[in-house]
C-alpha cells in the first residue's frame, strides 16, 4: 500500500453545507472517496492510500486538475483506491464534490 | 481463331467431376473431400464463406483437410479469417495467398504467420472493398458458401444470416465459377429463396447448423460509470446539436452504453423522434429498449445476432424481413446504406494518433478493417443534403459558399482514455507503422484516417476536429481530451483553454453534465437478463451470456 498526500490552494469553495459526503466502492479498479468539510476554506487537503505503487506523477496530475477546475475548497479528501484508472478517480472526484454539495435529504 | 467459351468449359470439365460424387446436386458427407479434390484446381482463386458472423465450417474443414500434394498454391478470397481451419490451409501449404477483410478471433495467429511468410498477403480490404474486387480482378473461381436449407434443385434459404451469400455467388457463379453450399438440411422446400437453384452447382448436407459468432452482444453489466460518462457526452454534445437521425454503431461498450441512455438519459434531454431514428446496424441486444420505447423506425442488418431472431421476427416493422417472417440481412447492401446514406458513424478504436489517424492493429495483433473503414469514412460521392451533414460541412469550411460546399458525414471516435490493461488510447504513433515497416507494406493498416475524423470523445470531453484550422490546433484539441495519458499530460494548457473557449474542445462542465448522473441506474437495462424482459421474452441470449 502506497500513501500520498496533497495540500494544495483550492480557487474555489466547496458548495453546500453536508459535513461529508461518501462515493464509490472499494474495488479492484474501482475507489472510495470520503469527503469532510475539514480543510481551510481555501485549502484541499488530499490524502491517498493506494493498491498501485509508482504512479505518483499520475495522481499529482489528477489532483491538482481537480482542484483547479472544480469547487474543493475547504475539504478534507480521503481515497481509499484499488488501483483504479486515472478516468475513474476523475470521476469520482467529481461525483464527490457533487454530492457534498447536494442539500440533506 | 479465338475460343471465347474456355471459362464455360473449364466449369464444365469442374461439374462432370463433381458429379461423379454426387447423386443430383447433392453430395453425401462422406463423399466431400474426394468431391473437393475432382473440383479444386491447384492455383484457384477460392472464396470459403467467412463472414463476419457465419462460417461455412464444414467446407473449411474439408478443404483443410485436402492433400497439398494435390491441391495447392490456392489464393483465398474471403472476408473474414474466422476459423482455426481458415488458417491450417496456410499452414499446410494448401493455399498461398490471401486477401481478406477482418480476422477477430485469429488475429495473433495471422500476424504470426504473416511474419514467418506462412501467408503472402494480398491487401486487408473493408468489406466493400473486396466485395468490389470479387467483379474486378478477385473473382473467385470456387465458392464455399454456408446457408440454413436448400431444395434439390439448390434453391437457399440462408436465414437471418444472409450476410455476404448474395454478393459472393453473384460474381462467383455469373463468371463461370462453382458454387458449392453446406447446408443444415435438404428440405422440399425452401421458407424463402436467398439464393436461385440455378446459381448453385452442388450442395453438402452437414446436418447441424453452420457456425455463427454472437459478435453484438455487450452485457450491460460490463458497462462502466466512465463509460456512461463518455455516452452521456456524445448523446448531448453531438447527437443533439446535429440532429443525428441516420447513423451506424461500431461494435463495443461506448456504443452499447449510447444504445442503453436514449430511452432513460436522451428521452429526458427531448431527444426522441429528434436522433437514432434510422440505423445500418447489426441487430444489438442492446438496442432492445430503445426500439421498445418508440425511439427507431427503421433498421437495415449487415448481418444478424445470435438469439435476436425471434425478437427480430416479431418487429417487422423496424426490420427488413422475409415472407418467412425472418430477417433479411445483405451486408453489401449495408455498407452501402452506411456509406452513402448515414451522417455518421461512431465507434471505438484502439490507437489514436497525434493527428488523429486511428488503428486496431497492434504489432502482434492483425484484426483487419472489417466495416469501419468504410463507415467511418467521408462519402466523396455523396451528393444529397442533409442537416447534420450541412453542419458539418459548414464548420469545415465556414468561408466558403454555402451552394458549393460538400457536407461532411460525422466520423466520431469514442472511448476512454485508457482501455484495458490500463493501454493508453492515445499514442505518439501507431504500431500499424511499424507493422508496415516489419512487413514491408506499401500502406500502413490505418482504420479511420484522420482527414476522416470529424470528433474524438473521451471522459474528458469532446474534440471538434473540424473546427481544428491548423494541425497544431487539431494536435493540441487531441491532448486536451487524451486525459492523463503521455499525450494529454504533455498537452498545452494554454491553448487547450483556447480552444475550450472557441468550442472545440467541451468538457461535460461545459455541456452542463453532472457527473453524479454517471451512473449505472441511468442505463435502461443493466444486465442481460434485463434485455431480455425488456423484449418480452422474444430475445434468446446465448448461453455463455446466461446466469440464469
Amino acid at each position: 500500500m502506497e500513501k500520498l498526500s496533497f495540500r494544495l490552494t483550492a480557487p474555489n469553495r466547496a458548495g453546500g453545507t453536508r459535513a461529508q459526503a461518501i462515493v464509490g466502492v472499494v474495488a479492484s479498479g474501482n475507489l472510495e472517496v470520503l469527503l469532510e468539510r475539514a480543510s481551510p476554506a481555501d485549502i484541499c487537503t488530499i490524502d491517498i492510500a493506494t493498491a498501485a505503487h509508482g504512479f505518483g506523477a499520475v495522481w499529482d496530475a489528477v489532483v491538482r486538475d481537480f482542484v483547479a477546475r472544480r469547487s474543493a475548497g475547504g475539504l478534507r479528501i480521503s481515497i481509499n483506491d484499488g488501483g483504479a484508472r486515472p478516468d475513474t478517480v476523475a470521476l469520482r472526484l467529481a461525483q464527490g464534490i457533487r454530492k457534498i454539495e447536494e442539500p440533506e435529504r | 481463331m479465338s475460343d471465347w467459351g474456355m471459362q464455360k468449359a473449364a466449369l464444365g470439365e469442374r461439374l462432370t467431376a463433381g458429379r461423379q460424387h454426387a447423386k443430383g446436386k447433392i453430395i453425401p458427407i462422406p463423399s466431400l473431400p474426394a468431391f473437393l479434390k475432382a473440383v479444386v484446381r491447384s492455383g484457384d482463386r477460392v472464396c470459403l464463406e467467412g463472414d463476419n458472423q457465419k462460417q461455412a465450417d464444414i467446407l473449411a474443414s474439408a478443404l483443410a483437410n485436402l492433400d497439398p500434394a494435390d491441391i495447392s498454391d490456392l489464393h483465398m478470397v474471403q472476408s473474414g479469417v474466422v476459423l482455426p481451419s481458415h488458417l491450417d490451409i496456410f499452414e499446410k501449404g494448401i493455399a498461398r495467398r490471401l486477401d481478406f477483410s477482418y480476422s477477430g478471433p485469429q488475429s495473433a495467429r495471422i500476424a504470426r504467420m504473416l511474419f514467418g511468410r506462412k501467408i503472402e498477403l494480398g491487401a486487408v480490404h473493408t468489406y466493400l472493398e473486396l466485395f468490389a474486387r470479387y467483379f474486378i480482378d478477385l473473382t473467385p473461381n470456387v465458392a464455399l458458401i454456408a446457408a440454413v436449407s436448400a431444395d434439390k434443385d439448390g434453391n437457399l434459404y440462408t436465414g437471418p444470416n444472409t450476410e455476404d451469400t448474395p454478393t459472393v455467388v453473384e460474381a462467383t457463379s455469373y463468371k463461370n465459377g462453382l458454387v458449392v453450399a453446406q447446408v443444415t438440411e435438404i428440405v422440399d422446400k425452401v421458407p424463402r429463396v436467398d439464393i436461385p437453384g440455378d446459381l448453385v452447382h452442388f450442395v453438402v448436407e452437414a446436418g447441424r447448423p453452420f457456425y455463427v459468432e454472437p459478435l453484438f452482444t455487450r452485457d450491460p453489466a460490463a458497462i462502466t460509470e466512465t463509460q456512461i460518462l463518455t455516452a452521456m457526452l456524445a448523446i448531448k454534445g453531438i447527437y443533439a446539436p446535429y440532429g443525428v437521425r441516420r447513423l451506424n454503431h461500431g461494435i463495443g461498450f461506448n456504443t452499447a452504453a449510447i444504445e442503453l441512455l436514449l430511452p432513460t438519459y436522451g428521452e429526458k434531454l427531448g431527444l426522441k423522434g429528434k436522433v437514432c431514428t434510422h440505423f445500418a446496424l447489426n441487430p444489438h441486444p442492446t438496442m432492445i429498449p430503445a426500439i421498445e420505447s418508440g425511439w427507431v423506425e427503421q433498421i437495415h442488418c449487415f448481418g444478424s445476432e445470435v438469439g435476436m431472431e425471434d425478437y427480430v421476427a416479431a418487429r417487422s416493422d423496424i426490420f427488413f424481413t422475409g415472407p418467412d417472417g425472418s430477417l433479411r440481412s445483405n451486408r453489401a447492401f449495408c455498407q452501402t446504406a452506411g456509406l452513402y446514406a448515414c451522417d455518421m458513424f461512431i465507434g471505438s478504436t484502439l490507437q489514436i494518433d497525434l493527428e488523429g489517424h486511428s488503428s486496431t492493429v497492434t504489432t502482434s495483433r492483425i484484426a483487419g478493417f472489417g466495416g469501419a473503414p468504410n463507415m467511418g469514412s467521408d462519402p466523396r460521392g455523396r451528393r444529397h443534403p442533409s442537416e447534420p451533414w450541412l453542419k458539418a460541412g459548414a464548420e469545415a469550411a465556414p468561408d466558403s459558399s454555402a451552394a458549393m460546399r460538400r457536407g461532411r458525414k460525422l466520423v466520431v471516435q469514442i472511448g476512454e482514455t485508457f482501455g484495458d490493461s490500463n493501454v493508453p488510447l492515445f499514442v505518439e504513433q501507431l504500431d500499424a507503422l511499424e507493422l508496415a515497416r516489419k512487413l514491408d507494406l506499401d500502406l500502413a493498416p490505418v482504420m479511420v484516417y484522420s482527414d476522416d475524423v470529424t470528433h474524438i470523445v473521451t471522459e474528458e470531453g469532446i474534440a471538434n476536429l473540424l473546427m481544428c484550422r491548423t494541425k497544431d490546433e487539431r494536435e493540441q484539441a487531441i491532448r486536451g481530451v487524451a486525459g492523463y495519458t503521455d499525450i494529454g499530460r504533455a498537452r498545452d494548457a494554454n491553448l487547450v483553454e483556447q480552444l475550450r473557449q472557441r468550442g472545440v474542445i467541451q468538457r461535460p462542465e461545459d455541456l452542463g453534465i453532472d457527473p453524479l448522473d454517471a451512473d449505472r441506474r441511468l442505463l435502461a437495462a443493466r444486465s442481460i437478463k434485463d434485455l431480455m424482459l425488456a423484449s418480452g421474452g422474444l430475445y434468446r441470449p446465448p448461453s455463455r451470456f446466461r446466469n440464469w
